[in-house]
């Protein structure tokens, strides 16, 4: 988990993220040519991302791919907050049948 | 023709021996306990295999053929949803790589051919959630509360 906040904490890195969550499967070259920096730069940034896992590499041919690998972040997400979930979505679920049941009784008293 | 680039990969490292991981996406006892489905087949080259939703009505959400198996490390299966089976163009196609790591495993899951825009928007948000609640499941013997809850959304 420190590796995945240490590679976030860096504005570069995440600009690379939200290039590869727009778009999956970019190579090193198309990333650096769609960023302001270095191709070395930009070589050790993704090299970090990949270390925290925050990158998954897939090779397609000779051709290096680079994809947006979120599960280390949703680890994160749910971490803390995915306890809550669960009891929202059955709070709504339990209102709207609640809702619906109603909607339904009215409808049958009118026809 | 040249296979194209897949649409998505996902890798998650799991503190689990291969083997454990690999049954963890075969049996369907163990599918059932952390992905809310059970993966259904016999698992031979050209058998068909089904994603069954547990529950009551028992819903095939997705359906396909083992298109490759090589235990326990490399299975490529085929997806679509039941009412677009033979419909090419919106049948995608899933690899799962299991590779050990000393005592531990990463899992790399490729998703490609994704053309159907229903399956791809499901896609992109649940392989994550799924990939998350496997790596608590064998690492911890609890899955996610949270895949409960998607499941739900669904039924």
């Amino acid at each position: 988990m420190e590796k995945v906040f240490r590679a976030l904490a860096d504005p570069s890195r995440r600009m690379l993220l939200d290039r590869l969550f727009a778009k999956g499967g970019q190579t090193l070259s198309a990333l650096a040519a769609d960023m302001p920096m270095s191709r070395q730069a930009v070589t050790k940034h993704l090299a970090i991302l990949e270390e925290a896992n925050l990158v998954a590499i897939h090779w397609h041919g000779r051709e290096k791919l680079h994809y947006l690998n979120p599960v280390p972040i949703g680890d994160i997400v749910r971490r803390w907050v995915g306890k809550f979930e669960d009891a929202r979505v059955e709070a709504l679920g339990d209102f709207k049948q609640h809702v619906e049941t109603k909607e339904r009784k009215h409808g049958r008293g009118r026809t | 023709m040249a296979e194209a680039a897949p649409e998505f990969v996902y890798t998650v490292y799991i503190a689990a021996p291969a083997e454990r991981v690999w049954n963890a996406l075969v049996d369907g006892d163990l599918t059932r306990q952390y992905w809310g489905h059970e993966n259904r087949s016999d698992w031979k080259p050209g058998s068909r295999w089904e994603h069954v939703r547990v529950g009551p009505g028992g819903e095939v959400d997705v359906a396909g053929r083992v298109i490759e198996i090589d235990p326990p490390r490399r299975l490529v299966t085929s997806w679509f949803s039941p009412g677009d089976e033979g419909d090419a163009a919106r049948t995608s196609r899933v690899t799962y790589e299991v590779t050990a790591i000393g005592e531990e495993a990463r899992l790399v899951v490729t998703h490609s051919d994704l053309n159907e825009p229903g399956m791809r928007a499901g896609v992109s948000s649940g392989w994550p959630l799924v990939l998350s609640s496997l790596k608590s499941f064998l690492e911890t013997g609890k899955a996610l509360d949270a895949l409960g809850a998607r499941i739900k959304e669904l039924g």
